[in-house]
């Protein structure tokens, strides 16, 4: 039972959250590993909040991950790290950027949030926490789209996704076309080349 | 056979095609539409797909196609059944030869829908079989099942599978294409005593029906899908449960241990030996489901009539949640409670978590509704006014600030709605908003009403050029099929003057000014009007390129923000500034700014 993996990736829409949870599908299954996920459909529209849960192993009948039960969250946005920190397990692994996106009722009302509010507190309730400064990242990668992967580099990285790097990259290139190889590549190896 | 990893609405198409089906035509609604949709990117030459105008309309082509022999299927939301019920509910009477599956994806929660309606108890209503999937793998398997059945005993048959089954992805083992069955469709056979709908004949087939329905109890009984799981041995307590509810009690009974579970796959006609063979050895059962009691209903009824000593417990008793979805969380309280344990804290405590940011579904940046509603509200400022909604994108229309939907009840309800305001309140200008593919399934009518009985209202057509809200899905207006075909557009406009609107303007509701004169000119005049607020949806057109704000000439008064609530625009200090990922520069921003700050932009280019 304990050989599942479950893991939910969460942020905003937009923000590649599904591109990257079909590639850890992908990878998995290249292994001959059965998986299922679920994502938010239909009314995700831009600057919504989205989820995909997906699980691995051979033990599982729901696509949707209990409160308590995940392994690992992937947030690409931290007040949506913060949203989905429920379904995270006793000493289970975060990784989450650091970049806000602000929401309109913020705009509307003048009241922004405080991203680094978010991390902070992340940071007093967890022991396994990633922080990705994903603005610095992106700046020195030269693109902000390989934010998705730059993220599932870093979870490879924690140990918590239970995926080697070559077996996401096989995954990237097949789903990917060939001129974005490089880069994605480049964000994938990210994290492991700047310690993090 | 080879594995890939699918939606399940994607299993439900490879399923739907290994079965050889013919025909498939339906109307987009979340969460059924990838269904036609795959099947229409995955057909071989001989399978027809159509988008039907509405539902009603898909119902009746696929009546027609199995009256052939052919295999057809429709598909739709719960709530698009409603519209094909009268079709179906007659259709249960005469039945039909080739195999005939109604596909209705239910929305627990409601997710994206209007109601929490429940297709298992329409089945029950309408005396067609239904079966419900738990899973992808199992809805693939259901399809060409319910195909089957419907072909043996003449009568088309549900296939009902919720939104987690329907969007849920799996690792599903599907036949290779030289697997699949071919049907050879006998053709129509004309026969009037048999496709003519009159008294006698409902009288002597609601008859056979009965019969019918009892004799596939029986069937379900030994159906390899209705499952009854041991417990632990000496647990005089047991589970029912159905759909993805069924998966969610086996991941909650890794916790609690693991009880007797009965899996009801067919909960019409309901099995009912099989019923008495789980409830034999049991004081208490959990009926664990979404949406309405049916299961729950069905075994307190088999108690009841064989004489049970079983005490039977769901949502009437209060142990399950009368509303919203289930979740592996909520079944497991309910299990640990049915065995009187405390329920053990999972998570982390998150008791003294900051306020979290809210994101409700907006309006993308550069949607062209956005003007529409502005030049809407600028116009009639001031005056007494009611704006009659309806289904689609521009349901987002009601958020803050534009709060530009006043009502929004089922598809085309706006303009009856409308009317009736308006011939109570005749001081009240009534307006009434309709989408492009809205127009088309179930509008029309509600105009030939307003015209025929002298209503006085302005109808607001907002033209996207699509079907945007359920993924963009083309229609008659568009001028392409699911075949492929380049056909000619019918045109909203046209329509409208050939059922005698006389005021029918076509104007750009990014163009302001224009649009804002257009409404003035237009609201006032007696009887029925129509403006059509013509431009594509964002997701379907290149940008117009972006705005630009001088930030020496913003003042910061918020106006911008304010007043039209774009995604795209926030305040950063004092001063304005634009998202560049999200602007579509359509430019209706720089149109308020009392200063000329925003510039760029489709109108100022």
């Amino acid at each position: 039972m304990s050989e599942n993996i479950n893991i939910i990736l969460c942020g905003v829409g937009g923000q590649g959250t599904v591109l990257a949870s079909k590639l850890i599908a992908a990878a998995a299954m290249a292994k001959g590993m059965n998986v299922m996920s679920a994502e938010t459909i239909g009314m995700a529209q831009r600057g919504g909040s989205v989820f995909s849960h997906v699980r691995i192993g051979n033990d599982i009948h729901s696509p949707m991950i209990a409160k308590g039960k995940a392994d690992l969250i992937i947030g690409f946005e931290p007040g949506e790290a913060v949203r989905m920190l429920p379904y995270l397990k006793k000493d289970g692994q975060m990784i989450v950027s650091s970049r806000g996106v602000m929401p309109v009722t913020a705009s509307l009302s003048g009241t922004g949030y405080d991203p680094a509010q978010m991390t902070e507190w992340l940071g007093k309730k967890l022991n396994n926490l990633m922080i990705i400064d994903t603005d610095k990242a992106c700046r020195e990668l030269g693109s902000a789209k390989v934010m998705n992967v730059l993220l599932l580099g870093a979870a490879v990285h924690s140990g918590a996704l239970g995926l080697t790097e070559e077996e996401i990259a096989v995954a990237l290139r097949k789903r990917l076309p060939e001129k974005l190889h490089e880069l994605n590549m480049q964000a994938l190896s990210y994290t492991r080349n700047n310690g993090q | 056979m080879h594995k890939e990893f699918l939606m399940g609405n994607e299993a439900i198409a490879f399923g739907a095609l290994a079965a050889g089906v013919d025909l498939v035509a339906g109307y987009p609604g979340t969460p059924s539409s990838e269904v036609l949709e795959t099947i229409a990117k995955h057909r071989n030459e001989n399978t027809y797909v159509e988008w039907s105008v509405n539902e009603k309309a898909a119902m009746e082509v696929a009546a027609g196609a199995a009256y052939t022999g052919a295999r057809a299927l429709v598909t739709m939301k719960q709530v698009g059944l409603n519209v094909a019920a009268d079709p179906l509910m007659s259709l249960e009477y005469v039945g039909v030869k080739g195999g005939m599956v109604v596909l209705v994806a239910d929305d627990p929660g409601p997710i994206s829908s209007q109601t929490e309606q429940d297709t298992r108890t329409f089945a029950q209503f309408s005396k067609l079989p239904c079966f419900d999937p738990s899973s992808a793998e199992e809805a693939y398997e259901m399809i060409g099942e319910a195909f089957e059945l419907s072909e043996k005993y003449g009568t088309p048959v549900f296939l009902r599978p919720t939104t987690r089954v329907c969007h849920g992805y799996a690792s599903v083992k599907i036949k290779d294409k030289d697997e699949y069955y071919i049907n050879k469709p006998e053709g129509f056979v004309k026969d009037s005593s048999r496709w003519v709908i009159f008294p006698r004949l409902s009288y002597a087939n609601h008859g056979r029906i009965e019969e019918r329905n009892e004799q596939l109890s029986d069937v379900f009984s030994e159906y390899d899908k209705n499952i009854i799981i041991p417990g632990e041995s000496g647990c005089r307590k047991g589970i029912a449960a159905g759909g993805i509810s069924f998966t969610y009690a086996l991941e909650a009974m890794k916790d609690t241990g693991l009880l007797k579970t009965f899996k009801v796959s067919t909960p019409f006609p309901f099995p009912e030996k099989k019923a008495l063979e789980f409830l034999s050895g049991l004081d208490e059962v959990l009926c664990i489901e979404e949406l309405d009691p049916v299961i729950e209903r069905a075994l307190t009824y088999v108690c009841g009539k064989y004489g049970l000593d079983v005490k039977i417990y769901g949502k009437l008793s209060h142990h399950i949640q009368a509303a919203g979805e289930n979740t592996i969380d909520s079944v497991r309280a309910a299990i640990n409670k049915l065995m009187g344990r405390e329920e053990e804290n999972y998570s982390p405590d998150t008791a003294d978590m900051p306020p979290l940011p809210v994101r409700p579904p907006v309006l993308c940046a550069g949607c062209p509704h956005r003007a529409s509603f502005y030049a809407v509200k600028q116009a009639m400022k001031g005056r007494k006014t009611i704006f009659c909604g309806d289904i689609g994108c521009y349901t987002l229309g009601n958020a803050k600030p534009l709060d530009m939907v006043d009502t929004c009840l089922c598809m085309g309800a706006g303009l009856g709605i409308a009317q009736g305001v308006g011939h109570i309140e005749p001081d009240t200008v009534c307006f009434a908003f309709v989408g492009d593919s809205t127009f088309f399934a179930s509008a029309i009518t509600g105009v030939v009403n307003a015209v025929y009985n002298r209503a006085d209202m302005t109808l607001i057509v907002l033209d996207n050029s699509t079907t945007a809200m359920t993924g963009h899905q083309p229609h008659p207006g568009t001028g392409k099929t699911m075949m492929g075909e380049v056909v000619s557009k019918i045109s909203i406009e046209a329509v409208l003057r050939g059922i005698g609107v006389t005021e029918v303007k076509t104007v750009d509701p990014l163009d302001l000014d224009a649009a804002v004169k257009c409404v003035k000119d237009t609201a006032d005049l007696p009887g029925v009007k129509a403006i059509i607020f013509k431009s594509p949806c964002i997701a379907i057109t290149k940008p117009a390129g972006k705005i630009h704000i001088d930030k020496d000439k913003c003042i910061g008064c918020g106006k911008c923000i304010r007043e039209i609530g774009c995604p795209a625009l926030s305040l950063e200090g004092k001063k304005a500034v634009a998202d560049c990922s999200l602007c579509t520069g359509c430019g209706l921003c720089s149109k308020l700014c009392p200063t000329a700050a925003i510039n760029g932009g489709e109108q100022n280019v």
